[in-house]
């Protein structure tokens, strides 16, 4: 940690105002706090609510892990890593089961998460029924009387159009039986290890200034239709590294001839199986990287 | 014939700061019947038909619904969730323009689906079905149901706000100028098709237009209304056959004859 910022960036004042957020959300979960989200030194839609939020849990002795898409070592996940290994000098990792707290962009990791750890959502945007209605004060009033009647117009019209639910990505969930929550766009396959999580869940959104949670073994129900069940999706490959038949995987184009390979989306569940021995159909056996990358 | 009045309303007024929108307005409106509101623009009718329909809230007055379940009950003293209930279940509400009562971005099937699915419906099958089963009621081919309404034509949008409103059953129909923006043929299309299901229902309604063809063919009885007051009612043969007073005998002799 360096002299120049405050633990982990943002001022006391502001971890405190973003805590009673968070602590309001706890209380009443899946509905949206309102907070006073504060300039962040990187771009809206790169993770500033999460980040804060992030921040405002951190204490010293916190282990953290970022994820972006499921990966450690792209971009976005890089760079909030490194932010906070600068700001706040906790330490960081890329193993789920070591993490304290982990920040993720669009997935849940595939391991399952324990009572330890938080895990914190970045989300562009938390209103799951703002594309049906524009108003903000409609949607709160909406959400105040629980008229969701308009959740399931957008999924009649996936099914109408497609011939099956087509939401595939930020697929809306019923939290308790009361609030329905966007659960940021991670993939409708991770929808169900959102309920009953031991873990805490927390949702931050920057530019839109809320906050959400899912207290841990909260209840969260994926919308649907009596005739149309909730299908989380499956691939009928495997891992090509691993080969892992029940994580969600990324298609990878690999040449000019239409050549692909599905891999895991989660690198840390990913390495951790090939270093203990499984290995996929393009995989080479496992081997620790001859060099690290130099840390912070 | 139910014994009790299906609305009652007594001394509405709304003002619009020092100007007046609607004043003293008193009226029933019995099962099964259909009330036509007229008079020129400005007079007050739409201010009425919205204080009415609960979207816009009047200064003073009283507004009693006989609701099914619990008897006559003053709309206006009711609990929000409770009247947004009302309002998407036993009353349904006709926009003149289809735009502001219709969902543009979704499908026809969608738009007369959303109050079946706001009221708890959750399955497809069976949404699909009646959505199906009212285009049909409405004159609208089943192929059309997975098209989006701005792909239907004006007098084809204003049928399916119709079908929209009615899938639910309601017992109470707001109009505001079903008719507006309409060519003649395609008025007389939607009239004998509205005039058909509030017969064919039970419906009651009360319908706001400046046309009196429209209120000559659907309404049984009639208010005329003039600067924000009722000037004349009575039966609409009555009044529109023998007017009594001066701005009433005026706007009967002003529709043009072919």
């Amino acid at each position: 940690m360096t002299g120049a910022y405050n633990f982990a960036y943002l001022d006391e004042q502001t971890k405190r105002m973003i805590r009673r957020a968070l602590l309001k959300a706890v209380a009443v979960p899946g509905y949206q706090v309102p907070f006073a989200a504060r300039e962040m030194p990187m771009p809206f839609g790169w993770g500033t609510g999460g980040v804060q939020v992030t921040a405002a849990c951190l204490v010293p002795a916190d282990r953290l892990k970022v994820i972006d898409q499921g990966a450690d070592d792209t971009t976005n996940a890089v760079s909030i890593r490194k932010f906070f290994e600068l700001t706040a000098g906790v330490a960081t990792t890329e193993e789920t089961q070591e993490a304290t707290i982990i920040q993720t962009r669009h997935r849940i990791p595939e391991q399952p998460l324990t009572g330890d750890q938080i895990l914190v959502y970045q989300v562009p945007i938390p209103e799951p029924l703002r594309f049906l209605e524009p108003r903000e004060t409609e949607t709160r009033k909406m959400h105040a009387l629980e008229e969701y009647g308009l959740m399931h117009v957008k999924l009649y019209e996936d099914i109408a159009r497609h011939g099956h639910i087509a939401t595939t990505y930020a697929y809306p969930v019923k939290v308790e039986g009361r609030y329905v929550m966007d659960p940021s766009p991670i993939p409708k396959f991770d929808n169900p290890k959102l309920s009953g999580c031991p873990a805490l869940q927390l949702f931050g959104a920057g530019r839109e200034q809320r906050i959400y949670a899912l207290p841990p073994y909260t209840q969260a129900v994926s919308l649907d239709f009596e005739d149309h069940p909730f299908d989380p999706g499956t691939w009928e490959e495997d891992c090509a590294l691993c080969g892992a038949s029940d994580s969600y995987l990324d298609e990878v184009i690999i040449d000019d001839a239409g050549g692909r390979m599905y891999v895991c989306s989660d690198t840390a569940h990913c390495r951790g199986r090939r270093r203990a021995g499984h290995v996929g159909a393009m995989g080479a056996p496992y081997e620790e990287a001859p060099f690290k990358e130099a840390e912070g | 014939m139910s014994a009790a009045p299906l609305l009652q309303v007594s001394g509405l007024s709304k003002y619009y700061g020092p100007r007046m929108g609607c004043t003293d307005i008193s009226f029933d409106l019995w099962p099964g019947e259909v009330l036509g509101v007229v008079g020129e623009s400005g007079s007050g009718k739409t201010t009425l038909l919205n204080c009415l329909a609960g979207l816009m809230v009047p200064d003073a007055g009283r507004v009693v619904y006989d609701t099914r379940a619990e008897g006559p009950r003053d709309t206006l003293a009711m609990a929000e969730p409770e009247r947004r209930m009302l309002m998407r279940t036993d009353w349904a509400f006709v926009h003149q323009n289809p735009r502001d009562g219709l969902r543009m971005g979704v499908s026809a099937g969608a738009n007369v689906g959303e109050r079946l699915m706001a009221v708890g419906a959750r399955h497809y099958g069976r949404i699909r079905g009646a959505a199906l089963d009212w285009l049909g009621r409405v004159e609208i081919a089943a192929d059309r149901i997975d098209d989006r309404p701005s792909a239907f034509s004006s007098g084809m949008q204003q049928r399916l706000q119709i079908a929209r409103n009615l899938v639910t059953g309601p017992r109470l129909v707001f109009m505001d100028e079903p008719t507006g923006g309409l060519d003649v043929s395609v008025q007389a299309r939607l009239l004998d098709l509205i005039r058909g299901l509030v017969r064919e229902l039970g419906l009651s309604a009360v319908i706001v237009t400046h046309d009196l063809a429209v209120v000559r063919l659907l309404a049984g009885r009639l208010l005329v209304m003039k600067e924000g007051r009722v000037i004349e009612a009575g039966l609409t043969d009555q009044v529109l056959d023998d007017p009594q007073h001066a701005y009433t005998q005026l706007l009967v002799s002003s529709v043009l004859q072919v």
